[in-house]
């Protein structure tokens, strides 16, 4: 994150997508509330994978990241630093402002702070699970989109558990089992993804 | 035993031990495929409800079963190969992921190919086959980040990290996929039950899937012993075995 603007390209990318929406299926309001939690959080995962994809970028090409693996501390906690610094940036952003784009397409206002919550837990999720595609992807050109390969199918967990906490705050059910199976998630991959990270980014710097 | 392990270790001793075990587990599972098949399609029963259609469960569910274990087995192999840096569990790795993916992809062939008698619609977004979708792309994964990597070694390496985040990730997204699935589930498509199956139809399935692993080893290492032939063609020890053969 060298810049302000690379800070607002996920939110905007968030905002053009989210605008498509409606234009896609019409502009029904009951229609675009039941799909709202779907839509929000699919474009969440995607502006997450946008952003990621580039994580290590400059840091392998300017050879800092060499620094890193030598430096006389364990890469994985290094590591961790650098991600959350990325998280902060995107994920928490996004979670921040998603109650706006959660009115803009009609979801209930008992949904917002659940949307808020779930993606604020779900995007350590994304960003650690990005960050390893990142890191495995670094040294290979043209990796964004072998990227996605890698990593959509290991955020789906991520994706059913938030979409279903805010679908069933909406419909006044208790969205509770999710959002703490969303922080089992994040507690997990806290633990875990950061050694998978290390590993895979001494294995990008052999390349 | 160490020893033995040592040696599985050792290129010109593992093609030479590889060509015993190819040499009677290739007939084997021949003669389980053609057994097990014609058991299955011919002598078993016509399930009451399905008639005849339910025989592609004799190829559906073995490929299923084995795709699901051979993910296993690629992942055991990446460990192996992170852990203790032997050559021949990358070999071991490389050669089970596209087998692995294949046979995913048959089992949701199949699977929608059953799906259009019986449940009227060649695809449905059921549990089980979103499961079987999503490893088919982590299969995909593995295959495709080995050939983007140049140096081979650094692939396998890559290839081994990627799929034990895969294993530690799978059950968890066969969990989900799981709830997920019972929240949605639709009202229009009736499935049967998971009624017990008889043991007329059980005895062949299980022959099938027996079948099927033998299937999955013979490949897997005929695959391996063509990336060793290539790997090691200058090498003195492949050029004698050419000699004398």
């Amino acid at each position: 994150m060298s810049s302000p603007a690379d800070m607002a390209n996920p939110l905007l990318f968030f905002f053009m997508v989210v605008t498509l929406f409606p234009l896609g299926l019409g502009p029904d309001p009951e229609r675009l509330s039941t799909m709202a939690p779907g839509v929000l959080w699919v474009v969440a995962l995607l502006s997450s994978l946008m952003v990621s994809s580039k994580l290590f970028a400059s840091d392998y090409e300017d050879g800092s990241l060499e620094q890193l693996a030598i430096a006389p501390y364990p890469l994985s906690v290094l590591v961790l630093g650098e991600v959350t610094a990325h998280w902060l940036a995107t994920g928490f952003l996004l979670a921040v402002v998603s109650p706006l784009f959660g009115v803009m397409l009609g979801l209930p206002q008992h949904g917002l702070g659940v949307l808020c919550y779930s993606l604020l837990l779900g995007t350590v999720c994304l960003t650690l699970i990005g960050a390893m595609g990142s890191a495995l992807t670094v040294s290979i050109r043209r990796g964004g989109l072998l990227m996605s390969l890698l990593i959509i199918p290991l955020n789906v967990p991520v994706l059913i558990f938030g979409t279903t906490a805010v679908s069933e705050a909406i419909i006044g059910g208790n969205p509770s089992t999710w959002l703490a199976l969303l922080g089992g998630l994040a507690m997990g991959s806290l633990a875990l993804v950061p050694l998978a990270i290390s590993a895979a980014l001494r294995v990008s710097l052999d390349n | 035993m160490w020893t033995f392990i040592h040696k599985m270790g050792s290129p010109p001793w593992f093609f030479r031990f590889s060509g015993t075990v190819v040499k009677w587990l290739l007939p084997l599972t021949l003669v389980l495929l053609a057994v097990g098949a014609a058991w299955g399609l011919l002598v078993a029963p016509p399930d009451f409800r399905q008639g005849n259609s339910y025989r592609i469960i004799y190829i559906h569910v073995p490929a299923a079963v084995v795709a699901l274990a051979g993910y296993y087995v690629m992942a055991f192999a990446g460990a192996v190969s992170l852990i203790w840096r032997i050559k021949m569990a990358d070999v071991t790795m490389r050669a089970a992921a596209p087998v692995g993916a294949v046979l995913t992809a048959v089992a949701l062939v199949t699977g929608a190919i059953w799906g259009k008698p019986t449940w009227g619609t060649w695809w449905v977004w059921d549990a089980r086959i979103t499961s079987m979708l999503i490893l088919l792309f982590l299969y995909l994964g593995v295959v495709a980040l080995f050939e983007a990597y140049e140096n081979k070694t650094a692939a396998a390496r890559a290839c081994a990290v990627l799929s034990l985040v895969g294993t530690v990730n799978i059950p968890i997204i066969y969990k989900s996929v799981d709830w997920w699935y019972s929240l949605h589930q639709p009202a229009s498509i009736k499935f049967t039950g998971e009624s017990a199956i008889d043991s007329s139809m059980l005895y062949p399935l299980l022959l099938m899937i027996a079948a099927f692993y033998c299937l999955f080893a013979v490949t897997v290492l005929l695959n391996m012993r063509a990336e060793l032939v290539w790997n090691h063609r200058e090498a003195g020890w492949l050029q004698q075995l050419v000699r004398e053969a």
